[in-house]
């Protein structure tokens, strides 16, 4: 996992941006009883972008991100991340690759103080005796500090996470799937449920995180898709319907037609 | 007490709690019991074994086994068959059509030694077989059943299942398992005479140590980040996964240490009470276990002790005066737990305890006054660390 990181930021470092894309969806199909909530969808996320996918409900948003990161079987198609092949990957495989997911509800574990949660994600004793000889050594301590700084929450590291508010309990989803370093960081909604403050926080938090990694967002709030997207894509029954800057998917009347409304 | 010796005693509370125990297990029930009841205890103790890793796979893994007493029966049949072997040497079976093999067998029409005993000629091979056969057994169940994500209910009803083939198998197979009587008889090991008292009081000592052992063990594994990954698997198990770990070697691994605690108890029950029959691998013993679990409360490895002491005492009063009453009694008092006392009695002292902290608190001129010399009728109620405490 670590070299894959390595030879990416060596690219990003060497100024030139590689071609390829960090993430190249193509010919994707998945079928739950005939119903095809992703149908032959192709999508492709360049290193350094924030993509917002939008749409409807049921257009297939969440079950694009469960494809890639392995919480669904795809039906057909590929998933390329990385140059790797992801669908055949197991989950805990496919976020060691560099692959990090944010559910729709804040997904933390509640038994936990702020600082176990994050210290969690620290990739390291991932396995049965690695974990039961992991010590909480300076560099984790240092790390899970800095990322609560980055997350607002440095004055609540021993605070149990169930007692956090709900917008501070989606920071704290996010600084974990930090904790581990993704290449690609995938949010579900991440300010679902947020207040307005909080959701500037937020868009200034993603801003700051999106720097060197590639960000896939499901988003509804279009004035929070403004402000950070730099490229959206609109998905309607399983397919994309459009792709572009916020400005031309919001004058193109066939997305006005079926989710922007009036 | 340096920090590492703190962390796995969950503290000054927890040393205090692990040194009562200790002093209940070693010096208070010695002391003031006689040899038969302290050998009833010691029975009673070889199924905290098996409470205290339940604890572990039920408390904190989440996985409700409901099929322990498979491993605490498989532990007892290796150390019965090496101690049935012991007894049936040539002289003393001199009348039997073969000499030299155990009774029931020849009972059986069986005239040599099947290929399955003969490795429990080796006393070696006797004592790794008692861990690392239930051990195996509970790694094939846990790779088959977690794996495939088979959870929750699905995975208690399999683990029943379990419990009740074992126990069918074991009573069809009477030539080879002494069927439906167990495996009785049981005089020496080594040839040192197991039934006798003095036996039996060190048998009893060497029982409390590794109890005692196996709860630092869980203690260590509870303090480490294995524990704390546990208890996250049990709020949010898709967030451990995406989080890039393999959620099911972790719940492969609890459930193999729960298995081997289990199958340790089951070797000292066969030493101390000297047999081992079916009666203790099927459906019924492995809920009776889940209940001392559940009572001393799952979330504590120390809790357990005292509810399978406190359930047994009540199971052997009750049975002994009012022996029809005793299953309502057990099935009212598991009701009463999931109702009332979710934490068991682990739980109810550790409320009571911390109400009574604050009460001392305010008043400074209380003294705390612990009573252990009524411990020997009734376990002494104990504070007792409770998850959050423990991983602290």
């Amino acid at each position: 996992m670590s070299d894959v990181i390595s030879s990416s930021n060596s690219r990003a470092i060497g100024g030139i941006t590689s071609n390829r894309p960090v993430l190249a969806i193509e010919g994707l199909t998945v079928s739950f009883d005939g119903f095809k909530a992703v149908d032959n969808l192709n999508l492709y996320v360049d290193r350094n972008e924030v993509r917002v996918v939008i749409g409807p409900n049921g257009a297939g948003k969440t079950t694009v991100l469960d494809l890639i990161c392995g919480k669904t079987a795809a039906t057909s198609g590929s998933i390329r991340f990385n140059e790797i092949e992801l669908t055949k990957m197991r989950e805990h495989e496919i976020v060691r690759a560099g692959v990090g997911r944010k559910f729709q509800t804040p997904s933390i574990y509640e038994s936990l103080s702020v600082f176990e949660n994050l210290e969690m994600s620290f990739p390291r004793g991932r396995m049965v005796l690695g974990a039961l000889t992991f010590k909480r050594s300076p560099d984790v301590v240092e790390r899970v500090e800095k990322v609560a700084q980055e997350i607002f929450l440095a004055d609540l590291l021993h605070q149990q996470a169930d007692l956090l508010s709900h917008g501070q309990k989606q920071w704290l989803e996010i600084g974990m799937l930090l904790m581990q370093e993704p290449e690609l960081l995938m949010l579900d909604e991440p300010v679902a449920g947020m207040s307005v403050s909080e959701r500037e926080k937020t868009a200034e938090l993603l801003g700051r995180i999106s720097q060197g990694r590639s960000v896939v967002v499901i988003e509804h709030d279009m004035e929070f898709v403004k402000s950070i997207a730099h490229k959206v894509t609109v998905l309607h029954q399983g397919k994309i319907l459009a792709e572009g800057s916020m400005e031309s998917v919001q004058s193109n009347p066939k997305v006005i037609e079926v989710y922007l409304g009036h | 007490m340096n920090a590492a010796m703190q962390k796995l005693l969950g503290g000054r509370a927890g040393a205090i709690n692990l040194a009562l125990l200790a002093g209940l297990l070693l010096v208070v029930f010695p002391l003031l019991l006689e040899p038969f009841r302290l050998n009833l205890m010691g029975k009673y103790l070889s199924y905290a074994f098996v409470a205290v890793g339940l604890v572990l796979c039920w408390g904190y893994g989440g996985i409700l086994s409901l099929g322990q007493g498979v491993f605490f029966g498989i532990g007892g049949y290796c150390m019965a068959m090496f101690l049935k072997l012991e007894a049936s040497d040539p002289v003393s079976t001199k009348i039997q059509t073969t000499p030299g093999i155990p009774d029931f067998m020849d009972w059986n029409q069986i005239t040599s030694l099947p290929l399955l005993w003969q490795p429990f000629q080796s006393f070696a091979f006797t004592l790794a077989a008692v861990i690392l056969a239930p051990t195996l057994f509970a790694l094939l169940i846990g790779n088959a059943m977690f794996k495939r994500r088979v959870g929750d209910v699905y995975f208690s009803i399999v683990t029943q299942a379990i419990a009740a083939i074992l126990t069918i198998l074991i009573i069809g197979q009477q030539g080879l398992t002494g069927g439906v009587n167990g495996i009785t008889d049981l005089k020496t090991l080594l040839g040192w005479d197991i039934r006798s008292d003095s036996a039996r009081m060190i048998l009893y000592f060497v029982n409390a140590g590794l109890l005692l052992g196996c709860i630092l063990f869980g203690k260590y594994i509870l303090s480490s980040k294995l524990g704390r990954l546990l208890m996250a698997m049990r709020d949010k198990e898709e967030r451990v996964r995406f989080s890039g770990y393999d959620v099911a070697s972790f719940k492969i691994f609890v459930f193999c240490v729960a298995a081997a605690f289990s199958a340790i108890g089951g070797a000292m029950f066969t030493l101390q009470v000297g047999f081992m029959s079916p009666s203790f691998v099927g459906i019924v013993p492995s809920i009776e276990m889940v209940i001392f679990a559940a009572v001393g409360g799952r979330m504590s490895l120390l809790g357990a002790v005292y509810g399978t002491l406190l359930v047994n005492l009540g199971k052997t009063y009750f049975s002994e005066t009012f022996p029809e009453l005793w299953l309502f009694l057990m099935g009212g008092l598991f009701i009463a737990v999931v109702m009332y006392f979710p934490n068991g009695l682990a739980g109810v002292v550790d409320t009571q305890g911390r109400r009574l902290l604050q009460a001392i608190k305010r008043r400074r001129e209380v003294k705390p006054k612990p009573a252990p010399a009524a411990a020997a009728v009734r376990p002494e109620p104990h504070r007792t660390v409770t998850g959050l405490e423990a991983t602290k």
